[in-house]
């Protein structure tokens, strides 16, 4: 260091000195530097359109070629003249700027396509024919409908909530108030995790070799169906309940046992109160998740043209087995959007009721 | 329960005590209870799986025919379908997910980091026979250029030599599609550890000078990296798994050995498209590769888990 | 060569939120100037205005003029990664990088300018870095092991040598003693006194013995009133400060009748 202190501050800045790891420099570097222009991107960014337009419209390529050859211009470009005034560090950052915003743009993509294409082909669809009706035809010019789909959703659901969500908070509860990592709560930790892993193909396959099992080889119900989807939804409840039973402050039991309230009753009237809202949000997101799950309905819950409201007997069908069976026919791909679209109105409505939930139940004091 | 026990024996308890240590008896039981049902339910599915399955794994070889005689000639193309599909979907879900989890943790400004992550959740949403459907009728016919493209200039790489689908129904398309479904849980947990980064390190490293892109790799990702793994992880363990997306988009038969060909169909899918035969025999090949797929998903989400409690034994040894 | 720095009509925003006003001062080249105040008034956010790391924050900006030797931070051409560079700092609570060891913390800045960088020269710049933070004699034997293993004090000098590792004119300190034990902040304060032979420092404190003890220059801080923009009341040299203030709140703090 005493070396440098005989150095004179008039000394002119080395060029080289950003390239040396030693401070020999420890004179006067400049603060400034030479930088693009602000709107050097934007300038980019036209170049590489106009550039993207030239191969559409006068080489006539496919207009997807084309944006991705426009893309890799800006890509390459910018950096490419920052390396020549802004130096090495400043162009690996403004490359790999370009690339982390085009990762997300190219992500909406799809999303963006799907969502266009399920309601550009799905709304010309439905209609309260389509909703009332069932695909069992009385009539010989009764239009086709998918209301068994819709009531085999919501009834198969509907019974796998009800196994799932006792089961799951209790568990849960368990896991936070009792088990407290005994080996117990341990070895159901890891299960849980275990069959958050099962694919639903293999629920499936479970509930198939079970009912089938029970009841002879050609059975088929709604119930099949919630049993499957249950083994999909408890470990999506257990982790969501415990995760917000986790967040209760201690100091919030504490108070309640010094009043000498049971712990039974401070669970259920203290702990379970204040983060009600979070279970109910996370219990609502996993009813979203199940609720699409087509696999395991296929093989055990079945496809039925009729409209079944008893679980417990005959072919119930859902809103994504009809999707998939209206797929693989030519003539019914239309009505496929047209389910496809009800589907995923019923699964967002669900996620949105899920974060309003979220939301109003948030502690106030949050932010 | 055993606190609720000990209480009993002291006799100058009120008596009101006594009425509610059995409410919290009966509740303490009816939690443990919910937690065995769970135990009971997962050594159900094992027990069940494998009385079914096991003769599954030794059938006459009719059984496994046409194209093979053995489970093991039966499963492996299956197997390899499976798994080929999945890492397509991973090679690329993995860095789209790591870019968008960066623009919403760090280079983005709140008001378009929210809407975009609120967008990707929206994708987690779409139930999977959705993305089938779109990925059959959209994206497949969209694929065919590609392929074609692929097939002329890099034939000589043996995995685009051959026929090429004209349908665009190939395991590329199937594995595009399944990268898209896995892009909202890679993007979720990524998201989420980038964001857990110390506020006090980030700024550490800017106020040694680095530009925000070294202030990443310097704070960011060694902090993230583990977290970046395992969510690659499970959202491989989800790929694999995936049924109908694969199902919709591929055709029947194994593992080809030509990505841009038909067939290529993935353990699930088969499942899916064949339980229908209803043979007892054929059934328990089903559920016997359905166990070898269930035991590979498991390995993979293992794997994930371990590796982040590994890391967070670190970070809290450290 | 340590620089000074120049403020004239400093004002900080946060959004629309003015935060702090109209600040004029002159920091001495190679002394020890120190910031006092209540907390909330200010006194961290001028700091990081001195290195441009106030901009971290989205939506803060400032106007007015900072001037270290003859250029000013807040040009158009200036680059806020150099002035970084060249004005180091270090914060409330140690912040080595958590998956790094010693030796690579130490080097973390150095490394950003020198992809290659040969192992004497890397070293050397270790070793003088260290004993620089007088960490030296302390960790030699286990550079290879992760900063995160050092006690607090000792993690807080680490952050010291890996800011003066790349050799800056003008070192800051947020609070550096905040959050460590009464011998580790003696140990930085003795630090301090050596380190002026060679930098520039600003150090913030909420601790006014260590302002006394530590400073030659004292700027006081402080919140015109409740929800207005904070504003330097007072700069003077530290000796007259504790002794003789100007101002009556200056010394209505300093006696401890209020913060």
């Amino acid at each position: 260091m005493s070396a440098d202190l005989t150095k004179t501050p008039t000394e002119t800045p080395d060029e080289s000195s950003e390239e040396t790891a030693t401070g020999t420099s420890r004179g006067a570097i400049p603060i400034t530097a030479a930088q693009l222009p602000r709107l050097a991107p934007l300038l980019v960014a036209v170049v590489g359109a106009a550039v993207a337009a030239f191969f559409w419209l006068i080489l006539d390529w496919p207009p997807v070629g084309s944006l991705i050859v426009g893309g890799i211009v800006y890509l390459l470009a910018l950096p490419a003249w920052s390396l020549a005034v802004e130096g090495r560090r400043r162009a690996t950052d403004r490359m790999m700027t370009g690339l982390v915003w085009t990762s997300a743009v190219i992500a909406m993509v799809p999303l963006v396509s799907l969502i266009y294409t399920v309601i550009s082909k799905g709304a010309g669809v439905v209609n309260s024919e389509f909703l009332t009706y069932s695909l069992f035809a009385t009539q010989l010019d009764q239009p086709p409908g998918i209301y068994h789909a819709i009531m085999g959703t919501l009834i198969i659901t509907l019974g796998a909530a009800i196994i799932s969500i006792p089961i799951g908070v209790l568990a849960a509860i368990y896991l936070v108030e009792y088990g407290k990592r005994n080996r117990l709560a341990r070895m159901v930790t890891f299960l849980v995790d275990v069959m958050t892993g099962i694919p639903s193909i293999v629920a499936g396959l479970f509930a198939f070799a079970l009912f089938t099992l029970l009841f002879g080889a050609g059975f088929q119900g709604g119930i099949g169906g919630s049993v499957a989807l249950s083994l999909l939804m408890i470990p999506i409840v257990v982790r969501a309940t415990e995760e917000m039973l986790r967040l209760v402050p201690d100091d919030l039991r504490e108070a309640a046992y010094a009043l000498g309230t049971p712990k039974w009753r401070t669970i259920t009237k203290v702990v379970l109160p204040t983060t009600i809202g979070g279970i109910i949000t996370g219990v609502t997101l996993s009813i979203a998740r199940v609720i699409g799950e087509t696999a395991p309905l296929l093989l055990i819950a079945g496809l039925a043209a009729k409209t079944n409201t008893n679980p417990f007997d005959g072919a119930m069908t859902t809103l994504p087995v009809q999707i998939y069976s209206f797929n693989s026919r030519q003539e019914t791909i239309d009505l496929a959007w047209g389910a496809a679209l009800v589907l995923i109105v019923i699964v967002l409505a669900l996620n949105l009721v899920a974060r309003l939930i979220g939301k109003f139940y948030a502690p106030k004091t949050g932010n | 329960m055993s606190t609720t026990t000990k209480d009993k024996p002291q006799a100058q308890e009120p008596v009101p005590r006594a009425i509610t240590s059995v409410g919290d008896r009966v509740f303490a039981g009816l939690t443990l209870g919910a937690s065995l049902l769970i135990l009971a339910a997962l050594a159900s599915v094992f027990i069940f799986l494998f009385a079914k399955g096991l003769p599954g794994f030794n059938r006459a070889a009719e059984v496994y025919g046409p194209r093979a005689d053995s489970f093991l000639g039966y499963v492996a193309p299956l197997l390899g379908g499976t798994v080929i599909a999945a890492i397509i979907a991973l090679i690329i879900a993995v860095p789209l997910a790591w870019g968008i989890a960066l623009v919403i943790s760090h280079y983005a400004p709140k008001f378009i980091a929210v809407p975009v992550a609120y967008l990707v959740d929206l994708l987690a949403a779409v139930p999977s026979v959705v993305f089938g459907l779109w990925g059959v009728i959209v994206l497949a016919p969209k694929m065919v250029p590609a392929f074609d493209f692929l097939n002329s200039y890099f034939a000589w790489i043996p995995i685009f030599d051959g026929d090429v689908s004209n349908s665009g129904r190939t395991i590329i398309t199937a594995g595009v599609v399944l990268a898209i479904m896995i892009l909202p849980i890679i993007t979720a947990i990524t998201r989420e550890v980038f964001s857990r980064t110390p506020r006090l390190n980030q700024e550490a490293a800017l106020a040694l000078g680095a530009t925000r892109w070294e202030m990443m790799r310097l704070t960011v990702f060694p902090y993230g990296r583990s977290g970046m793994v395992s969510a690659a992880m499970l959202g491989l363990g989800r790929a694999l798994g995936e049924t109908m997306a694969v199902a919709m988009v591929l055709s029947l038969g194994g593992w080809s050995g030509n990505l841009l060909g038909p067939g290529n169909s993935s353990i699930a899918a088969n499942i899916a498209s064949k339980y229908k035969e209803r043979s007892e025999d054929l059934l328990s090949v089903l559920i016997a590769s359905g166990l070898v797929l269930f035991l590979l998903t498991f390995l993979v989400n293992f794997a994930a888990r371990w590796i982040v409690g590994r890391a967070e034994r670190k970070m809290a040894g450290a | 060569m340590a620089k000074s720095i120049d403020v004239s009509d400093l004002n900080i925003y946060y959004g629309d939120f003015l935060a702090v006003q109209g600040v004029n001062m002159t920091i001495r080249a190679r002394a020890v100037t120190a910031f006092i105040g209540p907390s909330g008034c200010g006194k961290s956010t001028f700091l990081r205005s001195l290195n441009r790391m106030h901009e971290v924050i989205p939506g803060a900006r400032v106007e007015g003029k900072v001037v270290v030797d003859g250029q000013s931070l807040y040009g158009s051409t200036v680059d806020p990664v150099a002035v970084r560079r060249q004005i180091g700092m270090v914060f409330q609570r140690p912040n080595p990088f958590p998956t790094m060891s010693i030796y690579d913390n130490v080097l973390a800045g150095n490394r950003l300018n020198a992809k290659r960088m040969k192992k004497g020269e890397a070293d050397s710049i270790v070793e003088k870095s260290l004993r620089g933070a007088n960490l030296w004699n302390e960790v030699k034997d286990r550079l290879g092991k992760p900063g995160m293993g050092l006690s607090g004090g000792q993690q807080q000098r680490l952050c010291i040598a890996r800011a003066i590792a790349v050799e800056p004119q003008v070192l800051l300190m947020d609070e550096p003693c905040s959050a460590l034990d009464p011998i580790s902040t003696s140990a930085i304060e003795d630090l301090i006194h050596e380190l002026k032979s060679d930098y520039t420092i600003v150090i913030v404190t909420h601790n006014m013995q260590q302002a006394a003890r530590v400073s030659d220059e004292t700027g006081f801080f402080n919140l015109k009133a409740t929800g207005e923009p904070g504003q330097l009341v007072e700069f003077n040299p530290t000796k007259k400060m504790f002794s003789n203030p100007d101002d009556p709140a200056t010394e209505a703090y300093i006696s401890g009748r209020f913060g």
